[in-house]
């Protein structure tokens, strides 16, 4: 029994990291129509610039987890106002090309900047220790990411659903003509879309740090691993984000403790049988074609 | 006692709450020219996608020569025979006019499989392409490239494709749109050339009055996604209640 | 969502009609010429241009099997690597332990990349160009995770090492350890895979995939079932794809799970993308310009990939049909 909890405890902070990049993914698709390919590499900038503030230069976590992820949202801005922006309304597959072509320009300037290695940052000492849970015990800073999840999928909720800007978004993920002869400025929303996407997966890249090796595939596994959740939940579904992130979470704390001889194609197995059995994801919408 | 070739039963769709076609019936007798017409948004282009296979009906069926498509996939539809133009240009810009005729052909004679023989080569392919071009006029733009048509030959071109499925039944949605008057006289001529073959069914929406009184058998009119009436040209003509869905939406436009 | 915008479709190359008579005859006849002296290299060429050649047809195939679904068909895949590698694993383990002359193994490889093309496939032609891309990059790299898990069959990390080149097979007496003599073998299959490739895109099968880049839902209203030719299309170049992989290995002396990890699957998108995929031979000559630039720019730089990804950025964003794509276009034009 405390192995299963523990199995469980240990799914939870996987599913709530997964969850933080997959309703990014999700977002920028609700609005830009694409799929970021390099949005693995937002969330491993995120982990990087963890590590050169708190591991070089001495800063504590805390004013690391404001800083970094404000940086690589204004990566991300330059990058849609100067890259993304010049094959909006081009056929969908340039805008897959040029996102991935930003995977590969990030993943080898992290291996010129930091190099190849493996790189440590260590959780703020209030996060440090184990808590007692259930008679099981835990790092107290895994509890840290699942409450840090909770919060965010709270204040994402709201933001969508309770204020202008959520509506605003809305309009212009629904039809950019329509939002634009009502006002709205669609450049700006998609820039800003684009760089908020880009700010919750540094978020996760800041808090995954201290809990997992800092190294430059960190980006590829998770963007991967997101795509899986995506197809798993549905492409574009907010609740159907959260819904593949645990499923995916519960495969690998479970698989990786019972099923450690094929532990890395379980995810996949996963994927294809939600694929047969509902091609448009768990709560996805059938389009009309 | 002929049968229908096309029998719609209670047909319906819903987006979200809002009901785009809500329980038409209608039955389309075999060589039959009929007109489906009505203001924006009656739910015409609904009723064209949900016969066509490209929506799925919320309710009610969908017979086609006595055999139930209900749901099927378009090119299930469209291999039983009813073949479809849109209101859009919907060309193979890419390609040649030759080769956008082409497309249906090698549907229709099960070539689409044929993996090395060159297209080019099958003589019998050719040949029905462009005598398919032939009878639209557009034998001479065979070899040209469909995205510098004009915009005419274009809507005609969408015409050729459709009749290159050798369909039983056409539905047509605003053939003319767009079209100049000399360009609307050429296409209503050949329109009503075809139909007087007695080789097709045709169901047509169209905005051009005088396009829908010249070819129309029957005249069919929704308004908000409903049946408003039916009946011939004169009778529809002397309707009260189409000429207030239209003078009511001239006032509302 | 416009589908009819700036397809990054081929069908440009089918315009042969609009192309000035004298092409006609040119472009055989250079095709000719090039073969004679590809074929006539190992007699004047030192080994290490053998050897970059011998990349560049390998590479040119598998660029142009996977131009097969992007530029014809209109799809995007991120997972192509998987094919290449399902071939050289075949090879190398028929290789290794049952001792097969290699045409068989080719064959064989060709058979294991196909049926792994039509399971993947099933799975992924089904939805919009957005999923394809994911799901392809997904699966790919599954067959990655595999080769790195059932280390009883792929030796994990490691790869498979250690088997010999024997004899060809078909009665032909040919020395294969020679690098020349497997330069001249890697050089008729590729050109004999070519011609297939060709011929398909010139079949009304190739029409129709074509029309389907251009506009699907136009083609499923004519009465083709899109969704079986994108699966046959995948179906088609994961085969050729597992040829260019069998030819690989024996030349790479290994078949490891670097070939089949996604940065391997943007290499016949690279390729592609640089020489245009508006022309038939444009992955090829996108593979010649990789390999070459590679092989020099990694003499100055480990960080080749960086270069990758900035070209890829600028050909997409400028020159989406790609050098060959577009200095053919100018010449045509005047």
């Amino acid at each position: 029994m405390p192995s299963i909890i523990a199995a469980l405890l240990n799914s939870l902070d996987i599913a709530m990291l997964l969850f933080v990049i997959a309703v990014g993914l999700n977002i920028i698709f609700g609005v830009l129509n694409i799929i970021n390919f390099a949005h693995g590499g937002l969330y491993m900038l995120g982990a990087y610039f963890t590590y050169t503030l708190v591991g070089r230069l001495g800063l504590p976590f805390w004013p690391a987890l404001l800083l970094a992820p404000l940086a690589v949202a204004a990566i991300a801005a330059v990058l849609e106002r100067l890259v993304l922006y010049r094959v909006y309304g081009r056929h969908v597959t340039d805008s897959l090309l040029l996102t991935f072509a930003l995977l590969l320009i990030i993943d080898e300037g992290v291996r010129m900047i930091w190099g190849s290695g493996i790189h440590v940052v260590r959780p703020p000492e209030l996060l440090q220790g184990r808590v007692n849970f259930a008679g099981v015990s835990y790092p107290l800073y895994s509890a840290f990411v699942i409450t840090s999840g909770v919060v965010l999928l709270a204040a994402l909720w709201a933001l969508f659903n309770r204020t202008r800007i959520g509506r605003v978004v809305r309009a212009a993920a629904i039809d950019r003509d329509m939002a634009q002869t009502i006002g709205i400025n669609v450049p700006a929303v998609v820039t800003g879309v684009f760089a908020f996407g880009a700010w919750i997966a540094a978020i996760g890249g800041v808090v995954a740090a201290p809990m997992r090796a800092i190294d430059p595939g960190m980006g590829d596994k998770i963007i991967i691993e997101s795509f899986i959740v995506v197809v798993i939940g549905g492409l574009g579904s907010f609740p159907g984000a959260l819904l593949g992130a645990l499923v995916l979470g519960l495969i690998h704390g479970f698989g990786g403790r019972y099923l450690p001889q094929i532990n890395l194609v379980l995810p996949y197995i996963g994927m294809a049988l939600v694929l047969l059995w509902r091609p448009h994801g768990l709560l996805g919408r059938r389009a009309a074609a | 006692m002929t049968e229908p070739i096309l029998s719609v039963t209670g047909l319906g769709k819903a987006f979200g709450g809002v009901r785009a076609v809500d329980g038409v019936s209608l039955e389309v007798m075999p060589r039959e020219t009929v007109a489906l017409i009505g203001p924006n948004g009656a739910g015409k282009t609904t009723f064209y996608n949900m016969i066509s296979g490209r929506m799925k009906p919320s309710s009610g069926r969908v017979r086609f020569q006595g055999r139930d498509i209900t749901g099927l996939p378009p090119h299930a539809i469209s291999r039983l025979g009813v073949s479809r133009s849109f209101q859009i240009n919907n060309v193979f810009t890419e390609l040649t006019a030759r080769e956008n005729v082409e497309v249906a052909l090698t549907a229709l004679h099960g070539r689409a499989f044929s993996l090395f023989r060159p297209a080019s080569r099958d003589r019998r392919l050719l040949a029905e392409a462009d005598a398919v071009l032939e009878r639209l006029g557009l034998r001479p733009l065979a070899d040209t490239r469909a995205g510098v048509l004009s915009y005419g030959d274009k809507r005609l071109l969408e015409i050729a494709i459709v009749l290159a499925t050798r369909p039983k039944l056409v539905l047509l949605d605003e053939p003319t749109a767009g079209m100049t008057p000399e360009e609307t006289r050429h296409v209503t001529r050949l329109i009503r050339g075809l139909a007087e073959t007695g080789e097709y069914t045709f169901l047509i929406t169209e905005h051009d009055m005088n396009v829908v009184f010249d070819l129309a058998d029957r005249i069919v009119v929704m308004h908000r996604g409903r049946l408003l009436a039916q009946g011939t040209p004169e009778q529809i003509r002397s309707d009260r209640a189409v000429r207030e869905a239209y003078l009511g939406e001239e006032e509302s436009a | 969502m416009n589908r009819n915008a700036s397809a990054p479709s081929a069908s440009v190359a089918a315009g042969a009609a609009a192309r000035p008579s004298g092409w006609r005859l040119a472009v055989p006849l250079s095709l000719v010429l090039l073969l004679a002296v590809l074929a006539a290299l190992p007699s004047f060429a030192p080994y290490f241009y053998i050897f970059v050649v011998t990349e560049i047809l390998i590479m040119g195939l598998f660029a142009a099997s996977f131009n097969l679904i992007f530029g014809y068909t209109g799809m995007l895949s991120f997972g192509h690597a998987a094919f290449f590698g399902m071939g050289a694993y075949t090879t190398a383990m028929l290789l290794l332990h049952v001792e097969l002359p290699l045409v068989w193994a080719l064959l064989a490889s060709m058979a294991t990349a196909a049926l792994l093309a039509l399971v993947i496939g099933f799975l992924s032609v089904r939805l919009s160009e957005v999923y394809f891309a994911m799901l392809t990059l997904a699966f790919g790299m599954m067959v990655y995770a595999v080769a790195h898990q059932w280390r009883s069959l792929t030796n994990g990390s490691d790869g498979i090492t250690g088997f010999l080149l024997r004899d060809f097979g078909l009665g032909l007496d040919l020395q294969l350890a020679d690098p020349a003599v497997y330069y001249r073998v890697v050089l008729a299959v590729v050109a004999i895979a070519a011609a297939v490739l060709y011929l398909i895109t010139r079949s009304s099968f190739g029409l129709m995939l074509r029309a389907i880049s251009e506009n699907p839902e136009r083609v499923a209203f004519c009465g083709i079932d899109v969704r079986r030719h994108r699966l046959a299309a995948f179906v088609i170049a994961g085969l050729f794809a597992g040829l260019a992989g069998a030819l690989f290995a024996p030349f790479n002396r290994v078949a490891s799970p670097d070939m089949l990890h996604w940065s391997q699957s943007a290499e016949p998108v690279l390729m592609t993308i640089l020489g245009g995929a508006g022309y038939f031979l444009g992955p090829f000559f996108g593979a010649a310009m990789f390999v070459l630039l590679e092989t020099w720019i990694t003499s100055y730089t480990e960080h080749w990939m960086l270069f990758l990804g900035i070209a890829l950025a600028l050909l997409v964003m400028f020159f989406r049909r790609g050098v060959l794509g577009t200095l053919l276009d100018r010449m045509l034009r005047r």
